[in-house]
């Protein structure tokens, strides 16, 4: 196992929370959240890799042949599914908070405090 | 019988597919569509009962297409059920299927996505209760989330439901992907997703970095979920926007899933393994204490009452997670009985918010002052439902409270209970005694706060004449349901098998035997002394301070302006005001700032308790 995928996820968390923290923009903040995101897919892949490996179709290769692990495949695309799912509800809330109310702000948007 | 496991989902799941795909014929028979949607979420709160009763005495097993697992290696998906876990999903099957008939007369248009929607997060729910696996359980987590995200938006036309909307989606999705990552990091670790497999690879294994981390990571969305100081500010903001219906099941089991979520993780994989029991109690009973007594402050002080119960759900939820905390089982016995009587009591307590919202169309307790009168039934009910949730013997909430206060056996625990039941007691109390009985003088009019209050619309139709019976029914019901677990955990039987069941959810053998080896466990090991669940004086004594305390503290506020000894005008903690404001800002990107300083707050005592 190699580190350097580990190190790509830890950076690409923090600058997805970044963008989250500092943006004034709600689809910036949709998409920083989709970048958030994406760190479990270069994870969930990272962590089933295996070095020379093949991809895992077990079909007119050898059954002990070295491949990579398919699990991680098949979580990464449940993970693809939640994600389309989530963003698409969000965005359409960005899109009703700009029809409505004009503004894409959330320092703007929010009406409840305290 | 096995197939009970698969039907508590795929029932609701399927019915959710059909409704939608039906939705033209729904058009013209919403009553059609309503007593569809009502019998199916009360044939899965009858299955689910169904497996209450039937795990009682010894957890089971079902094995997805019958992948069982081969000489202790678990190939399939599980979903393993005991009193516990089936008890919490049938609660939440029960009190939807009691916001679905309160929602009929409610909405003035409804369209199908309201009850795909509910049957969908039913679905969700169920799964996640139930669930065997660690990537399953962030799959149910996320249709759970989605429906619910949906369902606060459902009058997107309002400034209110989008902004609340966001922050709970946002910060609940963040939390939710930090999950997923702590799963793929303990999957890299052990090679397996099964809840049961991963713990007996982490047990014989040495200690690791790796595994403390990825359990810090997978529980982070579940303190998001279950609404634990810091990462706790999203619920408020939902909770005052959704609605009524769905505020009903938000507070009463989707916030204790989160934490049921966590003691899972605990218990059945990471708990022998990370060890240091004392250390972690500490750390978690801290986290605990310190949320339900920011819930409290914030609950008293609120006039909206959609916020102020929501406010009360963070207060309870950081004693149930004390509860959990104690690691005993009388401890977690006491959590899962005020889980259900709270569930119930609230339940009652947002639907006469409903029909106040429905009848008068505000929920701003200044502005309502007095007007109440014309509600009597509800009113009833609402003070019934208010006395039950400050502990009032001898609903379900008294009992489950005095069971983790004696499992303490702490003075200091006992005080801050006490406390914060007198405070959230308190204010429902002023609540009541104002809007229904006219008692004292309308508390301060706080200009922002009526604003807020009073833009509560457009959720239901025009103010009607009368309550209907399909609205005051299932709010008594629940209101007597809270009473029922009550008396029901008086019954020395009861409460010992509730104590039996709290022990082997903590049993990890007893876990993995079940799992793995599919074998039959009737009583937990050695390692989980029973104390023996009763009533004792002391609990009755703190519990009847506690009804006192809370009905004092509601007087008192009703009638503080004519007491001599305070100048007119004067507000009680209204320097505080803008503090608050700036803390619960109601902008995600600090919501999310909390979050992170969260985790590594948490992450800093996990790493000197663990050390």
């Amino acid at each position: 196992m190699q580190i350097v995928p580990f190190l790509v996820v830890a950076w690409v968390v923090v600058a997805g929370l970044y963008g989250i923290v500092t943006s004034r923009d709600l689809i910036h903040q949709i998409i920083c959240l989709i970048v958030v995101q994406s760190s479990t897919y270069v994870l969930l892949l990272g962590v089933g890799y295996v070095t020379g490996g093949v991809a895992p179709y077990f079909y007119d290769i050898p059954l002990h042949t070295k491949a990579v692990d398919p699990v991680v495949q098949a979580l990464a695309l449940t993970d693809v599914v939640v994600e389309a799912a989530v963003t698409a509800l969000l965005l359409s809330f960005a899109i009703q908070a700009h029809k409505r109310f004009g503004t894409l702000d959330p320092h703007e948007l929010a009406e409840f405090k305290g | 019988m096995d197939q009970l496991y698969a039907l508590s989902v795929t029932v609701p799941l399927v019915a959710a597919a059909v409704i939608l795909a039906a939705r033209p014929l729904f058009a013209e028979h919403r009553r059609v569509l309503d007593l569809a949607a009502v019998a199916v979420s009360a044939s899965v709160a009858v299955m689910l009962l169904f497996l209450v009763v039937r795990t009682y005495g010894a957890d089971s097993t079902y094995w997805f297409a019958g992948f069982r697992p081969v000489h202790g290696i678990a190939i399939g998906i599980d979903f393993e059920a005991g009193p516990l876990s089936a008890g919490l999903a049938s609660l939440g099957a029960v009190l939807l299927t009691g916001s679905m008939v309160f929602s009929w007369r409610y909405f003035s248009r409804v369209g199908t996505y309201f009850h795909v929607l509910m049957l969908t997060f039913l679905a969700g729910m169920t799964g996640f209760c139930l669930t065997g696996d660690v990537f399953d359980l962030f799959v149910w987590f996320e249709l759970m989330g989605v429906s619910a995200y949906a369902l606060t938006a459902y009058r997107p036309e309002e400034r209110g439901p989008i902004q609340g909307a966001l922050n709970f989606a946002i910060t609940n999705s963040v939390g939710a992907y930090l999950s997923l990552t702590g799963i793929a990091l303990i999957y890299g670790r052990t090679g397996a997703l099964n809840m049961a497999q991963i713990a007996v690879y982490v047990n014989h294994h040495p200690p690791s970095g790796l595994v403390v981390i990825a359990f810090l990571l997978i529980i982070t969305g579940l303190l998001v979920k279950g609404a634990i100081v810091p990462f706790h500010f999203w619920l408020a903001d939902a909770h005052a926007v959704a609605p009524t219906p769905v505020c009903v099941l938000f507070s009463g089991v989707m916030v204790e899933l989160g934490l049921y979520g966590i003691a899972r993780m605990y218990w059945s994989v990471f708990g022998a393994a990370l060890g240091h029991q004392a250390a972690i109690s500490r750390v978690f009973l801290t986290l605990g204490l310190l949320t339900a007594v920011t819930g409290a402050l914030f609950c008293f002080r609120e006039r909206h009452v959609k916020r102020l119960l929501a406010f009360s759900t963070i207060s309870h939820a950081g004693m149930f997670l004390a509860g959990f905390a104690l690691l005993t089982p009388l401890g977690l016995a006491g959590a899962a009985l005020y889980v259900a009587g709270h569930a119930f009591v609230k339940g009652a307590l947002f639907l006469g918010a409903g029909i106040v919202l429905h009848r008068l169309r505000s929920v701003n307790e200044t502005w309502l002052h007095g007007r109440g009168r014309r509600l009597p039934v509800t009113g009833v009910i609402f003070t019934v439902a208010a006395f039950g949730l400050a502990d009032l013997p001898p609903f379900g909430t008294f009992l489950g409270k005095g069971w983790i206060s004696g499992s303490a056996a702490a003075p200091w625990l006992t005080a801050i209970f006490l406390v914060c039941g007198v405070l959230v007691g308190g204010a429902v109390l002023r609540v009541a005694g104002g809007v229904f009985y006219g008692l004292g003088d309308p508390p301060g009019e706080d200009p922002q706060m009526a604003a807020e209050a009073n833009e509560e619309t457009g959720e239901t139709d025009e103010a009607r004449q009368r309550t209907p019976l399909s609205m005051l029914a299932p709010a008594a019901v629940f209101a007597a349901l809270g009473l029922a677990t009550g008396i029901a955990a008086l019954v020395p039987r009861v409460a010992a098998g509730l104590e039996a069941a709290a022990a082997r959810f903590q049993d990890q053998h007893a876990y993995i035997a079940t799992v793995l080896n599919g074998a039959t466990v009737t009583r937990a090991g050695p390692g989980h002394p029973v104390a023996p669940a009763g009533v004792t004086v002391a609990a009755v004594v703190t519990a009847l301070c506690s009804v006192l305390g809370a009905a004092a503290l509601a007087l008192a506020a009703l009638y503080w302006r004519r007491l001599p000894l305070l100048r007119r005008g004067y507000e009680p903690g209204a320097g505080l005001t803008v503090a608050i404001r700036r803390f619960q800002s109601g902008v995600i990107n600090d919501y999310i700032t909390w979050l992170v300083a969260g985790i590594a707050a948490l992450g800093g005592l996990l790493a000197v308790a663990i050390h």
